[in-house]
């Protein structure tokens, strides 16, 4: 199976506090991967190297390679823009932009320029139905996006971030913010999104890593400690600390 | 003797509603007392006729004339100098000594009473820069006057944009420009309106410092080079003068509904925005 990104040897400090150590790992093409492990072990540290958003972090400071297509994404001539574009990301709390519906998922095609309302409406459609809100929305698109429920703007937000088409997309605790039948549907929707997309995922709910994930890894202090299959990792764990963790027996 | 939670409440807030009621009281004394002196000498004449014998006759033409003058150089110089360092402090800079300074010294500045900008403003733009008492000098004084509050004011307006907005438009491939101007900007533009309103705000209502810059000529401004007399001004002159209480306060009560409309207007602008953003 092709790996879409791989990361070798990772280092990240903030501040020369060392919050991820030596991470090793290939995310598969058109899987869901999921990263689990306890608060503060570095899940969101890692996926926010991914699309580099931790550029954006004062002293933090990362080095190995974390390669995109073969391509390495912390390399100098690398253009962080477009890198953007094919990485998108979704964040833990709904965060609409206080436009409309319509503007919200044109935002990332406005900012390529693409200002042409033929191509606008197009990819707005588009992107809302394979978001799954599509019937939802489709006869307000001129709507403030605030006024939709959190799980409607929740999928909002993963439309905004499927508009710029990327290979993958990021999602950091996606539905925790989310009552259990919106979680439902977005979960519903990460699966019919991967075989498009590939998906890595943060979750603290081991639950729902196992009923969407393809692959799981499991942090424990920023380091790596397991990365599986799903079923493997939670059926037949091969280290003591990932059978303590899904198993609940764990502080 | 102990007093009870309850009572101290009760107290709290009798002391806070008596103050309550003093502030707004005093507010509408004052304004009737001057809308009442004033509102009779408001006639279509007196606002479209400039003043004649040294403002004993005739309207006030000219000092609205000169008033929306200063005011315009004030605010066209000011707001882009004012938001665009609001932005670099916020969004350009990391908190350094360098950021410090500028912001320590725009809080002085906001805290320097009006006579002083004048001074400044008639040594350096009526003399040095050899303008003369001119709408030039006084607006450019003004503008210097107002700027901190327009750099405190964005400056919070733009604070208070949640960073998710920033972070969500970078993922989506914005750039720093573009987050810039279409992600944060248009959140943080009710504050930043809000600033520039209350600067307007200050022009209208300041003498000290334009009596020293645009001198006090009563005729009509041709250019922006001749010396002029704001409202404010005119009022501060006829009623120090005794040259006529009556126009004095006609002067005084077209200011005070100019005022009134300016805070009615940022409000409405503030408001406007956050139905908005429902
Ligand atoms: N901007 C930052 N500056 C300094 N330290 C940080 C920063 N962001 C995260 N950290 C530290 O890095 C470590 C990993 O944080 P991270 O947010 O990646 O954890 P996480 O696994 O996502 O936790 P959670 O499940 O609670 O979201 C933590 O010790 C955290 O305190
Ligand atoms: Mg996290």
């Amino acid at each position: 199976m092709e790996s879409v990104l791989k990361i070798s040897n990772l280092n990240l400090f903030y501040n020369n506090v060392q919050a991820l150590y030596n991470i090793d790992m290939d995310i598969k093409m058109n899987h869901v991967t999921a990263f689990i492990g306890p608060s503060g072990c570095g899940k969101s540290t890692l996926l926010r190297c991914l699309n580099r958003m931790n550029d954006l972090i004062e002293n933090c400071r990362i080095e190995g390679s974390i390669q995109l297509d073969g391509a390495e994404i912390y390399d100098k001539n690398q253009d962080v823009v477009s890198l953007r574009t094919r990485v998108g990301m979704v964040f833990q709390k709904p965060n609409p932009f206080p436009k409309t519906i319509y503007e919200n998922v044109a935002y990332g095609l406005r900012c390529q320029g693409i200002n042409d309302k033929k191509i606008l409406d197009e990819v707005v459609e588009k992107s809302l139905r394979k978001a799954a809100l599509w019937e939802e929305v489709k006869d307000r698109l001129g709507q403030n996006a605030l006024r939709l429920s959190g799980g409607q703007q929740q999928r909002l937000c993963i439309a905004r971030a499927i508009a710029m088409e990327p290979e993958v997309i990021l999602m950091d605790e996606p539905t925790s913010a989310l009552d259990p039948i919106a979680t439902a549907k977005i979960e519903e929707l990460i699966q019919d999104l991967k075989a498009e997309y590939t998906i890595v995922i943060v979750t603290h709910s081991m639950q729902q890593a196992a009923r969407i994930s393809d692959e799981t890894a499991f942090f424990l202090m920023g380091e790596l400690i397991e990365m599986n299959t799903t079923k493997k990792l939670f059926q037949l764990p091969n280290d003591k600390r990932t059978e303590d963790y899904i198993t609940g027996r764990f502080g | 003797m102990q007093i009870r939670p309850t009572t101290t409440e009760k107290i709290a807030k009798f002391i806070i509603w008596t103050i309550s009621i003093l502030v707004v009281l005093l507010l509408f004394f004052i304004v009737t007392f001057i809308l009442i002196k004033g509102i009779p000498t408001l006639t279509w004449e007196f606002l479209t006729q400039n003043p004649a014998s040294s403002g004993r006759e005739g309207g006030i033409l000219s000092t609205i004339v000169s008033t929306l003058l200063v005011t315009m150089v004030a605010i066209i110089v000011a707001t882009p100098f004012g938001v665009g360092t609001a932005f670099y402090l916020t969004e350009f800079t990391h908190e350094s000594k360098a950021t410090r300074i500028i912001r320590f010294s725009a809080e002085s500045l906001a805290a320097i009473p009006s006579i002083v900008y004048g001074l400044f403003g008639f040594i350096f733009f009526v003399i040095f820069l050899k303008l003369g008492w001119s709408v030039l000098s006084g607006g450019l004084t003004m503008a210097v006057m107002i700027l901190p509050t327009i750099i405190r004011t964005s400056e919070e307006a733009i604070l208070s944009v949640p960073a998710q907005y920033r972070e969500v438009s970078f993922s989506l491939g914005g750039s720093k420009w573009q987050t810039i101007t279409t992600a944060v900007l248009p959140s943080a533009f009710p504050g930043i309106a809000t600033g520039v309103i209350l600067g307007i705000g200050r022009c209208v209502a300041e003498t000290a410092a334009v009596i020293l810059t645009a001198g006090s000529s009563i005729h009509m401004p041709n250019s922006f080079f001749d010396p002029a007399r704001t409202m404010a001004v005119h009022f501060y002159i006829m009623a120090r003068e005794g040259i006529s209480m009556e126009r004095a306060y006609g002067t005084a009560a077209l200011l005070v509904i100019i005022i009134f409309f300016i805070n009615l207007m940022a409000n409405m602008i503030v408001n406007r925005f956050v139905a908005k953003s429902r």
